[in-house]
């Protein structure tokens, strides 16, 4: 679930009230959008591949808000992981971020040799 | 017009397509192409909503000299009830088009420099879709739930209404043909995008007098790391499983689910994915971007790390029952109404199996062009008859929403708690019998008659669609008294050639299943 947007990050562009698909964020005049809805949060991470400013955090269980610090996670780099892994804004032409999902076709051809094996 | 966020609209246009992931983006290009005017509305946001834009769908792409072979392992494998001049359209629409999306899409190419169009990446082929509907002079709608659609007094279709998320304000959109592409429902199992997915369409187009089909093959189900939504499934192809005293598991092959839901019936499972080959782990982030996220965050290492899995139902997202599909287009039996997606019956391509990624993402494709084109013939043909006038005002279907949100809320939970029991166990789904069934329907009856006082609001009319879904679903297993593909009965084992034929199914207070009348020939 949705677990925190980071204020000294956030640049207020309430991006993700518009395209959070299950309307969790309420805007704001100037600052970080609110958390109104976080029971409606789907675990999708969307949010974190449209925020430029790597300012948002999903915590992976789905039921519950884990209460995940902010510091922590920014020390240990796991802030924008979505967005920069899937090669996405300035991210995009990254030679350590290629588009490789056509592979998986060969993933499931080399689980099924291993497996024959 | 105003598309602020959170403000009612009123509009008229030739085509309203109703669900703005895959199918629905498909069937806006397909209106646009024949030169309508499209609205399209979203309940969410239309590049995030649904599960197409949180996976990554392969299509089913075969070579022109491959498909006679790939239609009849399909046709032998899959239980009869699909048709090889349906696959075969699939196929070529699926050929022919994706490539279409070369100017909105960075298609990869492999190592010898050939570009891949097969699979994409769900978040990219979104965000192409929707740059490619902007292009095409699509007028875009998000935050916009439909509540039901308007019926003319002759009893053909115009327009739907519904209410914007989560302001409440009402809208209305006139339209000389409607495309349902709400998607399927997994009852909000935690499949991952599915949130949204509660079977609106479902319940939409029952309302108007259509029929759905195929909806008793529902039972299909989805690895994941316990209390996440990753249900991304590829690394899983390497997992090994153990029970909680760490003896491994017999679970492998094709099929894990009944061996794993078994496991889990007995007590809680573990997995971990320590037999992937070096070379994999280190592209899975690259392949599947989200993959890797929940494990990162809780410190897991799952090459090494045992972790807790689950299995999630996926309802009829991954099942294959829908609306029934009359004709090529994708015309439902009420006029001015088409169908595509997973809202539909994918009975035709698929058969009584799980369509998978592949067969599904083609049909989605497919379904959403020719839809999308029918619907924009249908409308030409309604203006030629108006001679440009606005169509007469058209009424509701269903009772308006009225009143203040209900304060039924606990009930609420207890009725979404109790469709989930039916129609995500393990028992109910793998394991049926007529007796279960039939006092599970009895009790969904119950909480219909509940309900009934209870669906002004969004969530209100979100439990009621997954409800009737559920209610649908119950009636048409009850009434395939066999066992074929993914529809597996305790109490008739057996395959019945003469129940080799479709059942549809209709009707909101007493639900109805009709067989259609003759068997379908077998062709495998």
């Amino acid at each position: 679930m949705i677990e925190f947007i980071a204020a000294d990050t956030c640049n207020a562009c309430q991006r993700c009230v518009e395209i959070c698909p299950t309307a969790v964020f309420d805007a704001t005049p100037a600052g970080p959008p609110r958390i109104a809805r976080p029971e409606s949060c789907q675990t999708c991470f969307m949010c974190e591949l449209y925020c430029r400013e790597d300012a948002i955090f999903v915590g992976p269980d789905a039921e519950r808000i884990e209460g995940f610090d902010p510091e922590t996670i920014r020390r240990a780099g796991l802030m924008g992981e979505m967005r920069r892994q899937h090669g996405w804004d300035e991210w995009q032409g990254d030679p350590r971020y290629p588009n490789d999902h056509w592979r998986m076709e060969q993933v499931f051809e080399r689980a099924r040799t291993l497996a024959a094996g | 017009m105003t598309t602020a966020m959170t403000d009612g609209f009123d509009l008229q246009t030739d085509v309203l397509v109703l669900g703005g992931g895959m199918a629905g983006a498909w069937a806006a290009i397909g209106a646009r192409r024949a030169g309508a005017a499209v609205v399209l509305v979203e309940k969410g946001w239309v590049g995030t909503s649904g599960v197409t834009a949180t996976a990554g769908p392969g299509h089913w792409w075969v070579p022109p000299a491959d498909r006679p072979a790939a239609i009849a392992r399909r046709l032998a494998q899959s239980g009869g009830l699909n048709q090889a001049d349906w696959m075969q359209a699939i196929l070529e629409t699926t050929w022919d088009n994706l490539p279409t999306l070369a100017d909105v899409y960075d298609f990869p190419r492999d190592d010898q420099g050939v570009p891949r169009y097969r699979a994409l990446r769900g978040p990219e082929y979104m965000r192409a879709l929707r740059r490619k509907m902007q292009a095409l002079g699509v007028t875009i709608i998000d935050h916009a739930a439909a509540q039901g659609l308007l019926r003319h007094g002759d009893g053909s279709i115009g327009g739907a209404r519904g209410l914007r998320v989560p302001s409440g304000a009402p809208w209305r959109v006139a339209a000389g043909a409607v495309v349902i592409a709400t998607g399927g429902t997994a009852f909000r199992s935690h499949l991952l995008g599915a949130h949204n997915n509660t079977g609106d369409g479902y319940l939409m187009a029952v309302e108007a007098g259509a029929q759905l089909s195929g909806m008793e093959f529902t039972s299909v189900f989805c690895v994941a790391p316990a209390r996440t939504t990753m249900t991304r499934t590829m690394s899983f192809a390497f997992a090994t499983y153990y029970d909680a005293d760490g003896a491994v598991l017999p679970i492998g092959g094709p099929d894990i689910t009944r061996p794993l839901a078994q496991a889990l019936r007995r007590g809680p499972v573990y997995a971990d994915l320590s037999r992937t080959p070096a070379d994999i782990r280190q592209r899975v982030p690259t392949i599947s971007p989200n993959f890797m996220l929940p494990f990162h965050r809780w410190g897991i290492d799952p090459y090494q790390d045992r972790f807790p899995v689950t299995l999630y139902g996926e309802g009829t997202i991954r099942g294959i029952g829908g609306i029934a599909v009359e004709t090529r287009d994708c015309a439902t039996a009420v006029p001015a109404l088409f169908v595509a997606g997973d809202a539909a019956t994918r009975e035709r391509v698929a058969g009584a199996i799980s369509g998978g990624g592949n067969i599904n993402s083609a049909w989605a494709l497919s379904s959403g062009l020719w839809a999308g084109r029918g619907a924009a013939r249908h409308a030409a043909t309604v203006r030629r008859v108006d001679g440009g006038d606005p169509p007469p005002a058209p009424e509701p279907t269903s009772n308006p929403a009225s009143g203040p949100a209900s304060n039924l809320g606990g009930q609420r939970a207890e009725i979404l708690a109790q469709v989930q029991r039916v129609m995500l166990s393990y028992d109910s789904g793998l394991w049926r019998d007529g007796a279960t069934l039939r006092a599970d329907l009895a009790g969904l009856n119950d909480a219909w008659q509940q309900l009934g006082q209870a669906r002004g609001d969004i969530a209100g009319r979100e439990l009621m669609a997954m409800l009737a879904t559920a209610r649908l679903s119950l009636t048409a297993a009850l009434a395939r008294r066999e066992s074929r593909g993914i529809h597996q009965r305790l109490d008739y084992p057996e395959t019945d050639p003469a129940q080799a034929r479709r059942i549809r199914i209709g009707g909101l207070t007493h639900p109805v299943a009709t067989p259609e009348p003759n068997p379908l020939e077998l062709t495998a």
